[in-house]
């Protein structure tokens, strides 16, 4: 079921690719038609995946997560501010993860302590990492001049990133190659590991798992946390890796899609990556549509993921399945 | 009103007063760390009080503050009803910012598309297609979670988004200004604008008081209003009494959508005189802070919409005056709605104990999808 | 006996708010023992194997394993001493494999992956060893119910526990699986694990057990020998000789069929069938009591007349009108009323005052509603007039109904349901959990209403209040109506044993 799902997106991702060399024929050449648009969904996937990866230990045990958006965000202010202030990039990711994990902290406190509705308590992150960013950006940051450290280098694969056309798909930087091994190592640790096993427990019946002496509670917190440090790196992305200062709302929404990727995805590792590849795909064609004259306006390309997540969320096609008991907290007798 | 109503009032007031006063309590401090802490005056204390006051007093110090308060309420009182009248019914509708938007597309349609007509019904059909926008938009997740049990915050989320690209294709497209280069629609005909009720000062002011006591009417004192609201209590105590589940939840969001819409008409009429290109980017989220505030009242809403609204104005002159960046304010909204949502912080730290009738609030309904 | 004892209880006591669960309960079990824990519903066994597995504390008493005093505060803490508990309502999880289940919080691994080759090894000596067949590949939620039951039990001996507990193990299985059940623990007792087995099925116990122990309002009336004991004197023990309720009525005056339930099939929640081709007529001004044992299919037989499930084959016709499959609304209209069986559940919004939850289904037609505009004026009148009619005990009628007490809640909502002129009564456990002085008063009003010419029908696990309130009665065993006996000619033991699944001479249709 997974696997096929897997396969079905990355078909249609690769089918979006090659409409794309086919309507483009007014343009430049195929290949650098082909180049530019994996070059640039590989950039625009990277920060869902992890999003996606985010919101998948979250979820998986039991905790809803809207908030991935207000995670990056806070996080890629830090991840800056930590590269800035210590002129060191290595610092910078960490700096981004441990923002990402505070929100995080958040969303578990409200949520599993004090059982505020989850929904509610990712707004309430959401709006907190756009108000605290943009008062810090505005009132902190722009007077205290604060320097770039720069963007993580790319790390290209010797020979394979001198291929044509898949050339791109090898010359990546640190964050996104991390992205692409968290993608296998998070299956793993999810259907597994002990931890894994465990936390699906906790999302799909969390009495069950109590009963056979696993507390709940605490595996929910961790996963939170875990969850939201990977958000935290996917926020590093974007001052790291994506351009070398901090905007204001530079997550642009991308939080959001993350979760459509992670719900397209079925809650799967490898279909996440494959739907956050499937937006990235989209997002190129849209950037590039008017360039390669594609006669299709760009914005209903730009619709169609969010299209396909309401359609797989209605079960018109692959009914995706949420875990179980996700978004009520556990009440012990 | 009698003592026994000034009391329940009060005792529903209490916790959100609480709230408000904590959260600007933090935020104080946040802006005394931002400040010149234990080198300015009264060791930084002084910069907070001025940034304070600033925001009083260009809230709701002036005549001018004032209006502009109002101005900026309009649209929150709208949206946050929308949101309220959602969650009587169990739902969470966190797609405000969509149907806003589709409502302003649609009423700006009307606006700029029809001409030679007079203000008496150019007006209304304005307001009528922006509801008509936001009602359809509203629906479609009401549907979706009545038949196929899709959740709604996933699918309001996503059709945000898709309205945004339809706001950006038509807006870029064939509705796009041609005299200018921003993705915005023509100005919309002079009778299809909101006449000022005083200067600076539109009608749609009026309106969202007057959707405010219709909601409360609505909610409160017909069979409809008692449908949605059983539903959202008790849906299966509603099944039992015979009331059409489905219905009432799809009816709910399209209600829910029709108000939402409804601001970003107003605002179309009222203030821009034309669609632009992301106006709406946040609404969605403030409407929603402001109904948990405003616990899901129509008073409560218009109470919140006036704080929030005039946080928002006053902010601009706080900015003025002591240079406070006027972000503090979302930082101060996200503390309030903390402080609202997680109301056993606020009962501690004020050893404010829980009273029986303070339950009664909608059930949300949890998880993604149908299982 | 002189075998060891691995279990026992002393004088333990648990009380809930307003209800005493367990009573100074003593209790032993054996090595290698089958101990038959014996009792109608609400009589306290769950309560019980609650505080030996840890999920409950008790409020006073002992409990001792292997004759070592202990506290058991968690789960794991019973696992750890070996206790294995089959819950009635299993605590597996559906979409994981069986070999997941029974690893899950007791994993092995290799590195850090999972271990599941030993895992499942581990499943197959335990399948061949007490006779337990499951696939350790297959996925729960594929599983007949009996399979999840055998996934339950090896959980239990993967952990090696060698004291079960096993919760109403026979109420979800057919007869065949039930058999295969009673195999398995002979197989378990030859291996020296011991059993406590919870029922309220008498010839179940009597097969399986070597002892029983009779619970009846959390006390323990009885302990005997299944040798010494016949299904007869065990439904004695069990529905013990309590005084009657006392209900004043004349003999019925039965008139015409009002609902005429036709040859129908409903299935439950999980897709199967639990109610098999039930027939019944309830007659004007006559009192139609449903008797037996929970979960035997009268819960899914009310919400089928009621509109509430759908049927799959037969007829329901009320008052001549036939509304098979009709909308709620549409039986309400054709005068029904419905006390529903879990009031806070389904009866009542909680969070409604007194007055709104008065018209929760009336709340759209004259007089309290001119048009789609509520009339509050007529809506309070109402609530004050039914509030003084059917002594709701609360200081006014705005109070939201969630404040009330059990009684006062079902005193509203049969207020509500009779105080529109109706044609059928239909109360699901009306007095359950309400106190004595509220059960007088509605089976007053439940008679009241017969005697007006309404028909009424009663379904209730309290065979004192059916006994005492019906004309007729009609038990039901396994989805089927398998006998009905007039209400003056009706002893307890004989509808304790036709509950129970027995058959009887000379008695029924």
């Amino acid at each position: 079921m997974s696997r096929n799902r897997f396969l079905f997106i990355m078909g249609t991702v690769i089918a979006l690719i090659l409409l794309t060399v086919v309507l483009g024929r007014n343009s430049d050449s195929p290949q650098i038609v082909a180049a530019s648009m994996l070059a640039t969904t590989l950039r625009f996937a990277t920060p869902i995946t992890l999003g996606a990866l985010a919101g998948l230990f979250c979820e998986r045990s039991g905790v809803v997560n809207i908030a991935i958006e207000g995670m990056m965000l806070a996080a890629a202010m830090g991840a800056f501010v930590g590269a800035a202030v210590t002129q060191s990039l290595g610092v910078g990711i960490l700096a981004g993860i441990l923002t990402g994990m505070i929100m995080g902290l958040l969303h578990a406190w409200l949520s599993i302590t004090f059982k505020v509705d989850q929904i509610v308590s990712g707004t309430v992150i959401n709006i907190l990492a756009a108000g605290l960013t943009g008062f810090i950006d505005t009132q902190v940051l722009s007077k205290a001049g604060l320097r770039s450290a720069g963007l993580l280098p790319q790390i290209p694969i010797p020979i394979l990133s001198d291929l044509p056309v898949v050339g791109p798909i090898f010359r990546q930087q640190p964050i996104a190659w991390t992205a692409i091994i968290l993608v296998v190592v998070v299956h793993y640790v999810m259907f597994h590991t002990r931890w894994g096993l465990r936390t699906r427990a906790v999302g799909e019946n969390p009495r069950a798992a109590d009963t056979v002496g696993i507390r709940v509670k605490y595996m929910r917190y961790m996963n939170v946390l875990i969850g939201a440090g990977i958000a935290g790196l996917g926020g590093a992305y974007f001052t790291l890796e994506g351009v070398p200062s901090f905007e204001t709302q530079i997550t642009n929404g991308r939080g959001f899609i993350a979760l459509a990727a992670l719900i397209f995805g079925g809650w799967t590792s490898f279909g996440s990556w494959a739907a956050a590849l499937l937006f990235g795909a989209a997002n190129a064609l849209q950037i590039n549509a008017q360039q390669f004259g594609i006669p299709i306006p760009s914005q209903f390309v730009g619709m169609f993921p969010y299209l396909l997540t309401i359609v797989v969320l209605a079960g018109v096609i692959g009914r995706a399945y949420p875990p179980a008991a996700v978004g009520t907290p556990y009440e012990t007798e | 009103m009698n003592a026994q109503t000034v009391r329940k009032l009060g005792r529903a007031a209490l916790l959100p007063l609480l709230s408000i006063f904590t959260a600007l309590l933090v935020g104080g401090v946040i802006i005394w760390l931002s400040g010149p802490k234990f080198n300015g005056d009264w060791f930084g204390i002084k910069f907070v009080l001025d940034g304070y006051g600033g925001l009083f007093l260009g809230a709701f110090g002036t005549q001018k503050a004032i209006i502009g308060t109002l101005v900026r309420a309009t649209p929150y009182i709208f949206a946050g009803l929308a949101v309220a009248l959602a969650f009587r019914c169990g739902l969470f509708n966190i797609g405000a910012e969509g149907q806003l938007t589709m409502g302003a597309l649609l009423a700006a349609g009307v606006g700029f598309g029809v001409k030679g007509m007079p203000l008496i019904i150019h007006l209304p059909l304005t307001l009528l297609a922006g509801m008509l926008g936001g009602f359809v938009w509203g629906m479609i997740p009401g549907f979706l979670k009545a038949r196929t049990g899709a959740h709604e915050v996933i699918t309001t989320i996503m059709l945000n988004y898709i309205a945004a690209q339809i706001s950006g294709y038509l807006l870029n497209g064939p509705w796009k200004d041609p005299t200018n280069v921003t993705a915005q629609t023509p100005k919309i005909a002079e009778s299809a604008r909101l006449p000022a009720l005083l200067p600076g000062l539109h009608w749609g002011v009026v309106l969202a008081f007057l959707a405010a006591i219709a909601v409360w009417y609505f909610l409160w004192k017909t069979t409809w209003g008692f449908e949605i609201r059983t539903v959202g209590a008790n849906s299966s105590a509603a099944k039992y009494a015979g009331i059409n589940v489905s219905r009432n939840i799809v009816l709910a969001m399209g209600l829910s959508g029709l108000l939402a819409g409804l601001a970003g008409a107003v605002q179309v009429a009222g203030v821009n005189y034309r669609s632009t290109l992301g106006f709406n980017v946040g609404y969605g989220f403030d409407s929603i802070a402001i109904a948990l505030l405003g616990r899901n009242t129509a008073l409560g809403v218009v109470l919140s919409s006036l704080l929030f609204g005039g946080l928002r104005n006053g902010a601009t002159i706080m900015q003025f005056r002591t240079q406070i960046s006027s972000d503090i304010i979302s930082v101060i909204q996200a503390l309030i709605l903390i402080f609202v949502a997680a109301e056993q912080i606020i009962r501690w730290i004020y050893r404010v104990p829980a009273t029986p009738d303070d339950a009664g609030q909608a059930t949300l309904s949890k998880g993604w999808g149908k299982s | 006996m002189d075998r060891e004892v691995v279990l026992e209880a002393r004088n333990v006591t648990k009380t809930f708010p307003g209800v005493v669960a367990n009573k100074d309960v003593n209790l032993k079990l054996h090595r290698g023992e089958v101990l038959a824990l014996l009792g109608e519903n609400g009589a306290g066994k769950t309560t019980l194997m609650n505080i030996l597995y840890g999920l409950y504390h008790q409020d006073s008493g002992e409990m001792l394993v292997r004759g070592e005093a202990v506290r058991i505060s968690s789960p794991s803490e019973s696992i750890r001493r070996g206790i294995g508990m089959v819950h009635q309502h299993f605590m597996l999880v559906p979409v994981f494999t069986v070999a997941e289940n029974i690893m899950l919080g007791a994993e092995t691994v290799k590195g850090l992956s999972l271990d599941s080759a030993t895992v499942r090894k581990r499943i197959t000596e335990l399948s061949e060893e007490y006779n337990l067949n499951v696939d350790p590949d297959a996925y729960v939620k594929d599983l007949s119910v009996g399979q999840q039951q055998r996934v339950e039990i090896i959980k239990a001996l993967y952990r090696k526990a060698d004291i079960l507990i096993l919760d109403e193990p026979t109420a979800v299985l057919t007869p065949q699986e039930a058999d295969q059940l009673f195999a398995v623990i002979r197989t378990l007792k030859a291996q020296g694990t011991s059993v406590i087995f919870i029922s309220h099925k008498l010839k179940e116990v009597l097969a399986i057990s070597d002892r029983i122990m009779v619970l009846r309002r959390g006390q323990v009336v009885g302990e005997t020998s299944p040798e010494g004991a016949t299904e007869r004197s065990l439904a004695e023990m069990m529905v013990g000789r309590s005084v009657l309720l006392e209900v004043d009525k004349a003999p019925a005056q039965p008139g015409a069929v009002v609902l005429n339930i036709h040859d129908i099939c409903v299935n439950d929640d999980r897709g199967q069938q639990v109610v098999n081709n039930v027939s019944l007529e309830v007659r004007a001004g006559e009192i139609v009591g449903i008797a037996g044992v929970q979960g035997n299919g009268q819960t899914e037989l009310i919400e089928a007349i009621t509109g509430l499930r759908p049927t799959k084959s037969g007829k329901v016709v009320i008052g001549g009108q036939d509304l098979t499959n009709a909308v709620p609304r549409k039986i309400t209209e054709a005068g029904t009323a419905h006390v529903p069986e879990d009031r806070q559940e389904d009866g009542l919004v909680l969070s409604y005052s007194i007055a709104d939850n008065m018209v929760l289904n009336t709340y759209y037609l004259a007089p309290f509603a001119h048009g789609v505009v509520l009339d509050e004026a007529k809506i309070r009148e109402n609530a004050d007039e039914l509030v003084k009619k059917f002594d709701v005990r609360t200081p006014s009628a705005v109070v939201p109904v969630g404040n009330l007490s059990g009684g006062n809640k079902q005193k509203v909502i049969i207020a509500r349901e009779l105080s529109r002129p109706v044609k059928l009564v239909i109360a699901s456990q009306p007095t359950r959990g309400v106190d004595v002085g509220s059960i007088e008063f509605i089976h007053k009003t439940i008679v009241a209403e017969r005697d007006r010419g309404a028909a009424v029908l009663v379904i209730s696990a309290e065979l004192d209040e059916i006994m005492s309130l019906a004309d007729r009665i009609a038990v039901m065993y396994h989805g089927e109506v398998v006998a009905i006996v007039p209400g003056d000619q009706a002893t307890r033991e004989d509808l304790g044993l036709l509950m129970a699944g027995a058959k009887l001479e000379g008695v029924g249709t």
